[in-house]
């Protein structure tokens, strides 16, 4: 049981992580996205949608490429920094900061887009400077569909399993998150353990698809 | 007040061009600009609030100069000190009328609060007989009443000029003629210049003390005409 609850820990703690990290990267890539007109922004869009159709081996993968001691960015950070994030949490978060990624800047590009561009300008002639227009205008009329995709990732996040094996690996108490405890219980015959850890990640989905539900877009959307 | 427009603008979409070529002078309190729909005149009031950028030309608005694309002199928005009055109010929804109204008296990253007091906010509550609705959101209201808000948070933060895009049209005809009455008595009593355009003949007999006709986005020799104009097409 005590593996349970570490491999739960562990699990939120990465899923947090990837999900703040998430709402500051999507709602600024969504904001450009949905505002900024230059070359090449459908090109953009695909491939940060990448990862939500690629394999997740196949992205922790390029993660190797990039991040391990020999990858351009791996190797710069070992010997600027003495940063490794191979067999690391910290690696299990970029792995499901990218995979859970699409979530998030979809659904904020659209809700962004959604915002009527005439109460930004309502706002601009009343004398309100841009950034405040984006934290009084922009951002509240936008912010349940961003909360939304932010639920979505986060359950994402929590059930991130290939890319986080193969950056991360699988460390009890270190790096062994919920759903990679639950392949390791099964492997190694512990039926018990393995239903457990199930019954527990189950309750979190459920828990986690419910509130994202009961943000969609309603009547009171706006409030 | 005087106002001079003098810009040039062309929009294209597709095959199809628009060009906006408009030359006016005048030192009217009420300026109506009428045209049909599609003669320019929208843009022409988005330009003087800085909303629309023309390719180029000069606007000036008393002695300030808002737009002059020789001297490279473009005020954004924010520092024209005119009010707006869009067609459909574009209040905000997600505030509360109070909130609306305080919106363009607060600076910096936060709305008023719900309950904010400031002494302008609760005197333009009270011209527009909105006290009891201070705590509504906008789709809690009539039409009457958005446009009353609306023209409470355009003038809250002191305009130099008060711009009103075609204010009535989406109102019915009997309220149309009650809010025309308000606006009417409100300007005499504040005497900001206003400039309002529009394709209803009945504002140019209530506001029309110069008159410019707009077709086609240039100006008109005869406004006079622009109805019997339209009514030919």
């Amino acid at each position: 049981m005590d593996m349970a609850w570490s491999a739960l820990g562990l699990s939120l703690k990465v899923a947090g992580w990837a999900t703040a990290l998430n709402l500051l990267l999507g709602v600024g890539v969504g904001f450009l996205l949905a505002r900024a007109r230059f070359p090449g922004r459908d090109l953009l869009d695909s491939l940060l949608t990448l990862p939500m159709v690629m394999p997740p081996t196949v992205l922790g993968y390029y993660l190797l490429v990039v991040l391990g001691r020999r990858g351009w960015l791996g190797s710069w950070l070992q010997e600027s920094f003495g940063i490794n994030l191979i067999f690391t949490w910290q690696g299990a978060v970029i792995a499901a900061t990218i995979v859970a990624f699409p979530l998030v800047f979809k659904p904020a590009r659209a809700a962004f887009e959604a915002v009527d561009g005439q109460l930004e300008q309502a706002a601009r002639v009343l004398g309100v400077a841009e950034i405040g227009i984006f934290f009084r205008v922009t951002l509240p009329l936008a912010w349940r569909g961003i909360l939304a995709g932010v639920l979505l990732a986060f359950a994402r996040a929590l059930g991130e399993f290939g890319a986080t094996l193969m950056i991360a690996g699988s460390i009890p108490g270190k790096t062994q998150t919920l759903s990679v405890a639950v392949y390791e219980a099964v492997q190694a015959g512990q039926d018990e353990v393995a239903s457990t850890l199930v019954l527990v990640t189950s309750a979190v989905c459920i828990a986690v698809l419910m509130a994202a539900g009961r943000l969609a877009p309603g009547r009171i959307a706006n409030r | 007040m005087e106002l001079e427009i003098d810009i040039r603008k062309t929009l294209r979409s597709g095959k199809r061009s628009f060009h906006l070529d408009v030359r006016l002078r005048s030192s009217g309190q009420r300026i109506v600009i009428y045209g049909p729909s599609g003669s320019g005149k929208s843009l022409t009031l988005k330009a003087v609030a800085g909303l629309m950028r023309p390719d180029s030309g000069r606007i000036r608005l008393g002695e300030r100069i808002l737009f002059d694309s020789r001297a490279g002199i473009d005020l954004a928005p924010q520092a024209r000190q005119v009010a707006y009055l869009f067609q459909d109010y574009a209040l905000f929804p997600h505030l509360t009328v109070r909130q609306n109204i305080g919106f363009g008296l607060a600076a910096g990253w936060l709305n008023p609060r719900r309950d904010m007091r400031h002494e302008a906010v609760d005197y333009w509550l009270g011209a527009f007989h909105l006290e009891h609705l201070a705590h509504q959101f906008p789709d809690e209201l009539s039409g009457g009443q958005r446009q009353r808000t609306a023209l409470a948070r355009a003038l809250a933060s002191r305009p130099q000029a008060l711009l009103l895009d075609e204010p009535f049209a989406a109102l019915d005809s009997a309220l149309r003629a009650r809010m025309r009455a308000e606006l009417d008595a409100l300007q005499r009593r504040l005497g900001v210049p206003m400039i309002l355009i529009t394709h209803d003949e009945d504002d140019v007999a209530a506001f029309g003390e110069h008159v410019i006709g707009l077709r086609g986005g240039q100006v008109v020799a005869e406004p006079a005409a622009c109805q019997a104009v339209e009514m030919a097409d």
